[in-house]
């Protein structure tokens, strides 16, 4: 029982679970490693710098004449609408850069570390917050060269922008759990623009509801989209807080409460 | 000091790194792993030898709390896998068998970042990755991305993310598969260095060789199970150290000239009756003398002789063609099943 190894065991301070603070330093740990691996491959940031831009541009030009007369009317509608589908499209990156990340031989080495097991997807997820930021301010930008100015404020806009990013980050749960159990990262791709498209589409992001068919206005209404859309256009464009928001941050609690532990879950499981 | 510490640690008894017992492991049809014993003293090198697809990899995982076994139990210095699979993780380095580090970070930033998660204040951190990448001869390429890395350099950093927590247990699963033999020879320094700081490692490869270099004990797996197990010169000796081929000119005389054989070289013989050769090990090269006079005297004629070092086939062949548990010198009282197993 003298043995250098033995005493090596004994003479550790052995943990049985992470504790909360563990955690956090983990995921920030990971999140780290996600902003490292950005700023070594910046073109993975094409997404988030070109869709605003070009998607911002096309739309307002396309649409504005049509739904709201001219082009300088549009903007208040389209700018948060357009904010809103950039910023969740985005979020299906985090579940597909998990696949392919998941996939590596690191992901063995991160399960073998006494960590807490969340780490590697939450630091993931809270590196994302970066793309969501990037997508945001760029929007926003685009908006106010081509003559948006909201009447919020300034402090609204951020609000409105902050509201935007924690929904997007929530929401990129859903896109995590498809790309723990997905096969393959394009399938991940797939199914999340299926489900995405007719979400963000079937929205007021792009046109008012009331001109839609009644059927049709029924989902709209219900759509959460709509509703972040709409607290979006309250705070950026009134400064108001109203249901909308409400009901927007009760949706992405809802949505971390169910997807947070089930795709922990699943990232165990899957070895 | 630090053999000295072995010493005792042989001399314990019974104080063990790993105890696995019965591990069992299916994919679908495919068992992968089929009743795995292993048990591993603390502060010894223990080597897991097999062919491709012999279920290694699958075993390590199971050990290491990467995967969990369908059957059977596995304690690592006391703690099961299963229940207390935290405290396991503080106890075990893992490395495997493709590079397990970030591909689009450098050397640094991985050794950090690993360190960080282990528990290491920041400014730790960055003074145990620049010592590691000291100690591996990395330094000069610490801040590359690791695509530009050679695969030496690649397994170096692996193993180096392994010992950033000292841990007093690490795998190596195929440590030096695919390397030069100059980066080979300095893995295995490597290897060595680590269990003179007391560590316990469990290593898989298919290189007798390496096996026999580095391993104080080995257990030679086959179809997900072990089917043998003991020291080097224990398995060594149950091979012999080299192998004797003969064909016979007329094939209807083979199977006396394995009795010829058996006899005279007190050894266990198998024959590949395709090319109508007998294969036994050669322990002892005067008795080849004794064995081709009795040859002579029986009339039976030779097409061809050869002498062949021994290989991890002939590990194979003459472990799995007897089929036992244990390998040492009573080979003889298998004898009478080997025979019937054949007929």
């Amino acid at each position: 029982m003298s043995s250098t190894s033995f005493k090596q065991v004994a003479g550790r301070q052995l943990r049985k679970k992470t504790s909360f603070k563990q955690s956090v330093n983990n995921s920030l740990t990971m999140a780290y490693r996600g902003v490292l691996k950005i700023r070594r491959t910046p073109e993975q940031l094409f997404d988030v710098t070109l869709q605003p831009i070009i998607f911002t541009l096309m739309f307002t030009y396309i649409f504005g004449g049509a739904i709201s007369g001219n082009v300088q009317n549009y903007l208040p509608v389209i700018i948060p609408g357009i904010l809103v589908q950039t910023v969740i499209t985005t979020s299906i990156v985090t579940g597909v850069q998990l696949r392919e990340d998941m996939d590596k031989g690191v992901f063995d080495r991160f399960k073998s570390l006494p960590i807490a097991r969340i780490a590697p997807l939450a630091g993931a997820l809270l590196a994302d917050t970066i793309r969501y930021t990037i997508a945001t301010v760029l929007t926003f930008a685009m908006g106010y060269i081509m003559g948006y100015r909201p009447e919020g404020g300034l402090g609204h806009v951020v609000l409105a922008a902050l509201l935007v990013i924690v929904c997007a980050w929530a929401i990129s749960w859903i896109f995590a759990f498809f790309g723990v159990i997905a096969r393959t990262a394009s399938s991940v791709q797939g199914i999340s623009m299926i489900v995405l498209f007719p979400l963000t589409f079937l929205s007021n992001a792009f046109v008012p509801a009331e001109t839609l068919p009644n059927w049709l206005q029924w989902f709209v209404k219900i759509n959460p989209i709509s509703h972040l859309v709409t607290a979006v256009r309250d705070l950026a464009n009134s400064g108001t807080v109203g249901w909308d928001l409400t009901a927007s941050l009760i949706g992405a609690a809802v949505i971390v409460a169910i997807f947070a532990p089930i795709t922990v879950r699943a990232y165990m499981r899957r070895t | 000091m630090d053999m000295i510490n072995r010493k005792e640690t042989e001399a314990a008894n019974g104080e063990w790194a790993i105890e696995a017992r019965g591990l069992v492991k299916n994919f679908g049809d495919n068992r992968a792993v089929d009743g795995v014993d292993l048990n591993v003293r603390a502060g010894t090198i223990y080597g897991v030898l097999g062919p491709n697809g012999a279920g290694k990899t699958t075993t390590i995982r199971m050990l290491a709390t990467l995967l969990k076994a369908d059957e059977g139990s596995t304690r690592i210095f006391g703690y099961d896998v299963v229940k207390d699979p935290h405290i396991v993780r503080q106890l075990i380095g893992v490395t495997g068998q493709y590079a397990s580090v970030d591909e689009s970070l450098s050397a640094t930033e991985n050794l950090v970042i690993f360190s960080r998660l282990l528990g290491l204040g920041r400014a730790e951190a960055r003074s145990k990755a620049a010592e590691l990448l000291e100690e591996f001869g990395l330094t000069e390429a610490a801040k590359r991305p690791l695509k530009n890395f050679s695969g030496g350099m690649r397994r170096r950093l692996d193993l180096a993310a392994s010992l950033i927590a000292q841990p007093p247990l690490i795998f190596l699963d195929e440590p030096t598969t695919g390397l030069d033999p100059r980066t080979r020879n300095q893995m295995w320094d490597t290897i060595r260095r680590l269990v003179k700081t007391g560590s316990t490692v469990l290593l898989t490869t298919q290189y007798l060789q390496e096996a026999d270099e580095l391993a104080d004990r080995i257990a030679v797996i086959d179809h997900g199970r072990v089917v043998a197990e003991g020291t080097v010169n224990e398995l060594k000796a149950s091979v012999g150290t080299s192998s004797l081929h003969l064909s016979i000119q007329n094939p209807r005389d083979i199977q006396d000239a394995r009795q010829t054989v058996e006899q005279v070289l007190k050894v266990q013989s198998s024959i590949s009756s395709e090319a109508g050769k007998i294969t036994a090990p050669m322990a002892d090269a005067d008795r080849v003398t004794d064995l081709l006079i009795a040859l002579r005297q029986k009339g039976i004629q030779l097409d061809e002789l050869s002498v062949q070092k021994p290989t991890l086939d002939e590990v194979f062949l003459t472990i799995t063609g007897q089929g036992i548990k244990k390998v040492d010198a009573t080979l003889s009282d298998e004898s009478d099943k080997v025979e019937e197993g054949r007929v």
